[in-house]
């Protein structure tokens, strides 16, 4: 499977386009991506989630990383966009309480 | 090697003539089998070109110079196929090499797993742990008192091979090196969360629940640390729900507080403890439902724990063309009635 990442640098924080799925042979692409955007002091990172219909416990690792990176230096790490079964990764690993996460926006 | 250029040299002008004589599908089956002795004795493209020329100016005396000229010409080209082919056989060699070295660490790595499932008078138990591919980062773990307690865990360690077979050795001497009493299992989560989050890198983490069975009372306490749900099936009413204990994965927070769950187990009662690989089971059509687990495992019911398990395994491995893609861990623990 395919990950593409695009990233958009706005004003005052980066935001991250993620679509495809993030598993043990994507996960090193995102982490490339994700990484290196949080370690600069009190960078805010929003990560769009909203193409993304899988991630497995590899792809999980580095959002774990990129906030404990994004902790050191200070700075913020949100998720966006999550779908159900991606929410409910993230609500299982307990990683929903420690981590700034917002669903999918229902259709108004 | 003198003797089986000299040997094989002597084959080729055989079939070589045979072919030139009768030109028919035997000389091309020849030529064909010779190919497959060429590769076996490691003679190189430009050797095979040698071994042509050799023939044909035993069959052409008069071979013209020119003819002969262009053959040499042609084995200088073959050259650099030759050299790749040799790479390719120190390739082979190393893969050999590399594979022998996985196998002794895979069967290292299955020492870590207990090998034998514990007999109680009261539970059934019944055990599956099969990786994706040669090394599992997935771990369970048994341990039985003097008074009949019996604590289970299961362990999902992110990531597969290596990488989490050497992690999984950490999990597996920190266990061990627990205080001989036993632990609450949130106290055991707690204390392993200390070792996971000093000694693993920042995008590694474990997922861990554990659950203790005091056989005198037939109480279930268990906790969570961000595991896959299992399921609890209450036989009275002959329905599954999910056993769940909420909790951060192992490796994050230093201080992650671990809350204790309990039920009361009544006879034919049981707990099913899973890793992820059992409920992320994908077909062509996608990932298989929760409820596609207990209609399985409520289809084989009425068999020994090890049974069901086995069963559930055959199942879903069946489902997926019997190519696992991840590790795939089943527990089952039945109250005996």
């Amino acid at each position: 499977m395919n990950l593409d990442i695009r990233t958009e640098e706005k004003e005052d924080y980066n935001l991250l386009h993620v679509s495809g799925e993030v598993d043990a042979y994507t996960a090193s692409q995102l982490r490339e991506s994700l990484l290196p955007l949080t370690e600069k002091e009190g960078a805010s990172v929003i990560v769009d989630l909203s193409n993304v219909d899988y991630i497995d416990s590899t792809g999980l690792g580095i959002f774990i990383g990129a906030l404990k990176s994004s902790n050191h230096y200070n700075g913020t790490l949100r998720l966006v966009g999550l779908n159900a079964r991606v929410k409910r990764l993230f609500s299982i690993t307990g990683l929903d309480e420690v981590m700034d996460i917002e669903e999918e926006e229902e259709a108004q | 090697m003198a003797d089986s250029y000299s040997f094989m040299q002597e084959q080729y002008t055989k079939i070589l003539k045979t072919y030139l004589e009768e030109k028919n599908e035997i000389g091309l089956y020849q030529a064909q089998q010779f190919s497959k002795k060429v590769l076996e004795n490691q003679i190189s493209p430009e050797e095979v070109v040698s071994l042509h020329i050799e023939a044909l100016e035993h069959f052409f005396p008069d071979l013209p110079q020119g003819a002969r000229d262009s053959f040499d010409f042609l084995i200088e080209i073959m050259m650099g196929y030759g050299m790749a082919y040799r790479e390719h056989q120190i390739l082979r060699d190393k893969q050999k090499e590399l594979e022998s070295e996985i196998n002794v660490a895979a069967s290292m790595q299955q020492t870590f797993l207990p090998d034998e499932i514990p007999e109680m008078d009261t539970l059934d138990v019944g055990v599956i742990s099969v990786p994706a591919s040669k090394m599992s980062g997935d771990y369970y773990h048994f341990v039985k008192d003097d008074n009949d307690c019996i604590g289970v865990a299961i362990a999902d360690i992110i990531g597969k091979g290596v990488p989490a077979a050497l992690c999984m050795s950490m999990i597996k001497y920190a266990m061990d090196s627990l205080p001989e009493q036993r632990l609450q299992p949130g106290a055991l989560l707690e204390n392993l969360n200390r070792v996971v989050e000093q000694n693993v890198a920042s995008n590694m983490f474990i997922t861990m629940m554990y659950g203790s069975y005091d056989s005198r009372v037939h109480h279930f306490y268990y906790s969570g640390a961000g595991h896959e749900p299992g399921f609890y099936y209450n036989k009275a009413e002959d329905s599954f729900e999910e056993l769940y204990a909420k909790g951060l994965v192992l490796g994050l927070n230093r201080d992650t507080q671990f809350r204790e769950y309990h039920k009361k187990v009544e006879p034919g009662d049981f707990i099913v403890l899973l890793s992820d690989g059992v409920t992320e089971c994908r077909t062509d059509d996608g990932f298989i439902e929760r409820e596609e687990i207990t209609r399985l495992i409520r289809q084989y019911s009425d068999l020994s724990a090890q049974e069901i398990v086995d069963n559930v395994f055959y199942q879903l491995e069946k489902l997926q063309g019997f190519r696992l893609r991840d590790d795939f861990s089943l527990i089952i623990l039945r109250r005996k009635v």
